[in-house]
């Protein structure tokens, strides 16, 4: 086959997989630099391989209690999101009342403005309202952006589930609770699940709002940031690439055991 | 996002209204909605009140502020900082165009090509969310260096020497200017951009294709007259999620960019934090909100997709 026509046929193949190498450089940067060590302050050219950031993660001063604080805070935020967002989607897909239309809004208006605005528009409030700018106000905050991820996630999943089964599990004598528990709440797990790892990643990663009402408390998102200021450990690309590695682990083996509950099934 | 919106399916409501609610269950929808709309009215709406409220006070941080009906503060803020407005909308665009560009090709590659490479491509795009994007918008420091690679190849093909003219670039450099910012900017709203493009791909049925070809159609016209109509949701809220958050936002501006290429989220950033001078700062803010929902309001109806929401 001539090379153009090749060329032609595989052209979105070729254009696909260049947008995901795009997507990808700076992970394989990330990965390549946490084995660095570099001259001066800055890791932004390469000097020397080594081993030594990965031997000594935490040995930068303050990273790693960063790194607690935005694990605390995203457990929480998950936590706290997730059981709202559920129960506000319950009540949406399920129930017919009054001011659907309002609360629909208020629920989609988050995800449709952009972060700063919330972040500043927050921080006012807090400033009104004499709070102590720290863990609580960041908590606060996280939930509140989380929210919203977790309601849409939820509520397509509960959407896409038949009412037959549950007037079933009715009809087989279940209880209100049993029909709850051994029905609905397994058909609705994958969409909760979903909303509470989008939760757990969008808050463990959110700069913008937390910059804005953290006080003096850091987060890792904010300790880099002043780090790339005053020169960016390399920890920091050992914690990145951990991150990285910890992900697709994590959704490789949650494909495994959803394989093989289906072919279980089957 | 359009598959979170679809209309429930038609059995639930046919059912719902043959059943009289039972009595116990009246007051149900509200006890489940209570704490969570209490949230977001505490700390998303009553924050706007607030914000509006503090556009229009003046006073200083020493001596309090206090509501003046100050609307000068709006004029003086538009007029001091429309360079900013104008370049973050500028910049919000090219980042959504160029996220189109390369992000309909992915989608299409996984929504139709990938075979059984699909779950690993849908893992590689998701993944990097995962590792903190301010580390990986650093790396494009690293990767857009002075005397990295990126500006050799570009400075050997003369590309550098276009996009000097052009002003994207200054100096055989291209850190610091705004074509790395609408890089970073790129970059870092891709996903948001494949994923709804992906999803309205993937509810196309293959036959379509199929029969357009049946039908004498090239692939290019079958790409214009078939599958790229019918990922027009995907399309308008990918361009939504892209364009929005990067209009607002003032990470890529600062790591990535200079002075030169500050966008309006900088600027509210430095007025709120740093010159705390707060009527400003939530004028800006105000502006920039209203001007985002208007903008959003002319595309979807332009679009023609009103049940998007």
């Amino acid at each position: 086959m001539p090379l153009v026509t090749w060329f032609k046929r595989h052209l979105v193949v070729i254009a696909g997989l260049l947008t995901l190498a795009y997507l990808l450089l700076p992970n394989v940067i990330v990965t390549v630099f946490s084995f660095n060590k570099p001259k001066g302050r800055f890791n932004y050219q390469w000097q020397q391989f080594s081993t030594d950031a990965w031997k000594d993660p935490c040995g930068v001063a303050d990273m790693c209690g960063s790194l607690s604080i935005s694990l605390q805070i995203a457990v929480w935020a998950t936590v706290g999101a997730t059981v709202l967002g559920t129960m506000i989607a319950f009540a949406l897909v399920r129930y017919r009342f009054r001011a659907r239309g309002a609360i629909n809004s208020l629920i989609f208006l988050p995800m449709a403005m952009p972060e700063v605005v919330m972040a500043a528009s927050l921080l006012t409030l807090f400033l009104n309202m004499g709070a102590q700018l720290g863990f609580m106000t960041i908590l606060i905050a996280h939930i509140m952006f989380c929210l919203s991820f977790v309601v849409t996630a939820v509520k397509a999943r509960v959407m896409s589930m038949d009412p037959r089964l549950e007037e079933a599990a009715r009809d087989l004598y279940a209880g209100p609770v049993q029909t709850f528990l051994r029905v609905t709440l397994p058909i609705a797990a994958p969409g909760i699940a979903a909303g509470a790892l989008l939760s757990f990643a969008l808050s463990f990663d959110d700069f913008i709002i937390t910059n804005f009402n953290a006080g003096s408390t850091v987060t890792f998102p904010m300790f880099v940031w002043g780090s790339a200021q005053r020169g960016t450990p390399v920890q920091i690309n050992v914690i990145g690439t951990a991150m990285f590695l910890v992900a697709v682990l994590f959704v490789l083996v949650s494909m495994f055991i959803t394989n093989r509950r289906n072919s279980q099934k089957a | 996002m359009s598959t979170l919106t679809e209309a429930p399916p038609p059995l639930a409501p046919a059912e719902s209204a043959k059943k009289p609610p039972r009595k116990r269950g009246r007051f149900t929808p509200y006890w489940l909605l209570l704490p969570g709309i209490l949230w977001l009215v505490v700390f998303f709406a009553l924050p706007m009140i607030y914000q509006a409220s503090t556009s229009v006070q003046t006073g200083s941080l020493e001596q309090g502020y206090k509501v003046t009906w100050h609307f000068v503060t709006y004029w003086n803020a538009l007029s001091e900082y429309w360079p900013q407005f104008l370049r973050s909308v500028f910049y919000a665009a090219a980042a959504t165009l160029l996220c189109l560009a390369l992000g309909y090709p992915l989608a299409y590659l996984i929504a139709f090509r990938a075979g059984r490479w699909k779950n690993l491509i849908m893992i590689l795009v998701i993944a990097p969310f995962f590792t903190s994007f301010l580390i990986r918008t650093l790396a494009w420091k690293t990767i857009l260096a002075d005397n990295g690679p990126v500006v050799h190849t570009l400075n050997s093909l003369h590309i550098l020497d276009l996009t000097n003219w052009l002003g994207w670039t200054a100096g055989d450099r291209v850190l610091a200017t705004p074509l790395a910012v609408v890089c970073g900017l790129t970059y870092n709203f891709l996903p948001f951009m494949i994923l709804p493009l992906y999803t309205s791909l993937e509810r196309i049925d293959g036959r379509l294709h199929e029969a357009a070809g049946d039908l004498y159609a090239k692939p290019w016209t079958t790409f214009r007259k078939v599958t790229f109509p019918l990922s027009m949701p995907g399309v308008i809220s990918g361009t939504l999620l892209t364009f929005i958050p990067a209009a607002g936002d003032y990470v890529n501006a600062e790591l990535l960019g200079s002075t030169d290429t500050r966008m309006i989220g900088n600027v509210i950033q430095t007025q709120f934090l740093r010159i705390l001078d707060y009527p400003t700062a939530a004028a800006l803010s105000f502006i920039l909100m209203a001007a985002i929902l208007a903008m959003v309001t002319i595309y979807i109806r332009r679009a023609g997709t009103e049940d998007l929401v």
